[in-house]
């Protein structure tokens, strides 16, 4: 017994010796991380052909889920386009080290460009400047690597971008003026709430002012809550116009209630959707349009970035133009992030071309 | 004697065949970065299966390890975004990886419970605590110095001089003290073992702490090398680290099994993995391959045992009728 608290002590008594000597702690260390590697100057050349046979490889969070296979299906195309080698590897789980032995081997395998959608935003970090090192080009793409350890990223819409084309859907489907409420996730999820943010500027606009917002709900994301939600939205607010829900899971549980209900046709849903779940209730007539961004263009869009960095036509820096295929011309923005463009609106007349 | 050791050494031939045959046929194999990262990648596997033989060989398991990797993990993200010195911080994860262990050590000994009961239940509530402790977020500003000595080295990386050690040190103690016989007697049989002077109790409460201090240490290493601390670090790795001890030769029934065997077989599972990676094997067959490879490893080495029994009783008809 003396022998194990007298170790015990000696455990303690080293614990507070090595606090009182200081050492390297949070504040110490603060200015030494944030320098970015320094990457070796070179100016970009807009007009420098795009190189053929580029290997490029896509390294999604994960594999074997449809949103990301419609993703990197983009990228396959593009990369077809600019006559390159396509590979697609990654992990069976979103964890976020797991990704670094793919990192890795594409290292090994000397690819050209490594489009990554980061599971962790400094996990893959050390592991992608090794990359950068070796003279691969990274685009992260749908979810960013810290900005110090990729070339480019491409963010799939602006908080802006979003909140006003969900504005301007309402506007559309109130006819100009009428009750709208809107059918969100949780009360503190970062990005509803700035998409509800620009909502409700562009409401104060002179051409939304007949809109009114009777109401922001929350349905925690949870399918029966949303659906009771939306529920407690119609009996509350009779003359409510327009549902906006910014969620997938909120949007396709007010369209399951309001397709059996007595509202159909009279109440408008919108906001942000998948597709597939979307369909029938876009086929039935309950929805008459709704967004999201397009997963494909994405990848179709990290492809042609990267082959225009591995070509030397742009090289990150805020400013300079490259053109991607199809979707016309981009340019890089602060901190090398180029924005794919507004949201996809999707109709009866359009949504049978997308499957995700 | 020899029938025990088969399974190890064909394990250690194994994986130098393996080795051999990637290095001749996979481009890149064999440079020194790749090395690098296949250090990186089976040091914490290495490091915890080091006392997972131990428990093992006694006849007990610790499913727990990864959670315990998680909570220390956790536990250094908050300790320094606290304003803690890195210098405090790891010897308190240590500690904290240490006094884990001891719990599971207390319900598998004093209490009694089955190991792989508490630890399936430890290996939920640490991982729940971890996740109390730092949430779904993660820290990342480690200090420079200690991520790049994790992930630094060329063309030997600085963390296999550590594995290295602690394999020694591991390797000496079970195969050249009374205190490794003991462990193989009371995996043998624990009321033997007692007769033979040996306490198990005590033998498998200390086991447990080791395991959680490394399993602590490996909480730490993991996040610097990754420069990430999360709840979530580590999910799933005391699968890998019992596949790669049972590969390695260690009964799960326990009192058999070798350090060296053990190593083999971690080494094995990681370079096939890399190497098969690097000719764009899909994951699929990447686990139809390591599942594969598991269930031989169990079967193999008790239905040589069966066939070996078998012949004797062939051999010696009357001496089996006599006893």
């Amino acid at each position: 017994m003396t022998y194990r608290s007298r170790s015990l002590a000696t455990v303690a008594v080293f614990a507070l010796a090595v606090t009182a000597c200081g050492g390297t702690t949070k504040e110490s260390t603060a200015n030494q991380n944030t320098a970015a590697p320094t990457t070796s100057q070179v100016t970009a050349d807009p007009n420098a052909p795009l190189k053929e046979g580029l290997k490029i490889a896509f390294l999604p969070k994960q594999l074997n889920n449809p949103y990301t296979d419609v993703e990197v299906g983009g990228g396959k195309i593009a990369v077809g386009e600019v006559k390159g080698e396509y590979k697609l590897v990654g992990p069976n789980d979103a964890s976020a080290s797991s990704q670094v032995s793919y990192i890795n081997t594409l290292i090994q395998q000397q690819q050209n460009v490594i489009a990554v959608a980061a599971n962790d935003p400094n996990a893959v970090c050390p592991s992608l400047n090794q990359a950068r090192k070796a003279g691969i080009k990274v685009v992260s793409f749908d979810s960013d690597a810290s900005k110090t350890c990729r070339d480019a990223f491409i963010n799939q819409a602006t908080t802006q971008g979003i909140g006003e084309s969900l504005a301007k859907m309402a506007n559309e489907l109130a006819g100009g003026s009428g009750e709208i409420a809107v059918l969100s996730a949780t009360p503190n999820a970062t990005n509803q709430n700035a998409w509800i943010e620009v909502l409700k500027k562009e409401l104060a606009k002179p051409e939304n002012a007949k809109l009114k917002l009777v109401k922001v709900a929350y349905g925690n994301d949870d399918d029966q809550k949303s659906f009771q939600e939306a529920q407690g939205l119609l009996s509350s607010y009779p003359n409510l116009k327009v549902i906006v829900s910014p969620t997938t899971v909120g949007i396709a549980a007010a369209s399951r209630y309001v397709s059996a209900s007595s509202y159909k046709g009279k109440v408008a849903i919108t906001g942000l959707g998948l597709p597939n779940q979307m369909r029938q209730y876009v086929k039935d007539g309950t929805v008459k349009k709704f967004a999201l961004w397009n997963p494909a263009d994405i990848g179709y869009l990290a492809a042609y970035a990267g082959a225009a960095l591995s070509s030397g036509q742009i090289t990150g820096a805020e400013g300079e133009k490259f053109k991607a295929g199809k979707l016309g011309e981009y340019t890089v923005g602060k901190d090398g992030e180029i924005v794919l463009g507004p949201p996809t609106e999707f109709t009866a007349a359009n949504i049978d071309q997308f499957d995700f | 004697m020899f029938a025990k050791r088969g399974w190890d050494t064909a394990i250690i031939a194994l994986t130098i065949v393996v080795l051999i045959v990637a290095s001749g046929t996979v481009d890149n194999f064999a440079s020194s970065q790749n090395f690098g990262f296949l250090v990186l990648d089976l040091l914490p596997i290495a490091l915890v299966a080091l006392p997972m033989t131990y428990i093992i060989v006694t006849g007990e398991i610790d499913l727990s390890v990864a959670s315990t990797l998680g909570l220390s993990s956790a536990v250094m993200g908050s300790l320094w975004n606290a304003g803690l010195s890195i210098e405090t911080i790891i010897p308190l994860c240590l500690l904290l990886g240490a006094i884990l262990g001891a719990v599971n050590g207390l319900f598998v000994t004093v209490l009694g419970l089955p190991s792989l009961a508490v630890t399936i239940g430890t290996l939920a509530l640490y991982r729940g605590l971890a996740f109390v402790v730092l949430g779904d977020g993660a820290v990342a500003d480690f200090p420079a110095v200690y991520t790049d000595w994790v992930t630094g080295g060329s063309p030997i990386p600085n963390v296999l001089y550590l594995i290295i050690v602690l394999a020694i040190a591991f390797g000496l103690v079970l195969h050249a003290t009374p205190i490794g016989r003991n462990l193989y007697a009371v995996g043998a049989s624990e009321q033997a073992a007692r007769f033979a002077g040996v306490r198990p109790g005590r033998t498998k409460f200390w086991l447990y702490v080791v395991s959680g201090a490394v399993a602590g240490l490996a909480g730490v290493l993991w996040t610097l090398r990754y420069s990430s601390a999360r709840a979530d670090n580590g999910a799933g790795l005391e699968l890998a680290v019992v596949a790669a001890v049972l590969l390695g030769g260690v009964s799960i029934f326990g009192g058999r099994g070798t350090l060296p065997g053990v190593l083999a077989g971690v080494v094995l599972l990681a370079s096939l993995q890399n190497a098969l990676r690097l000719s764009d094997v899909s994951n699929e067959a990447l686990n139809v391959v390591t599942g594969a490879l598991l269930i031989i490893s169990v079967l193999a080495p008790n239905a040589v045992q069966k066939l070996i029994q078998r012949r004797h009783r062939l051999l010696l008809p009357e001496r089996t009728n006599a006893s």
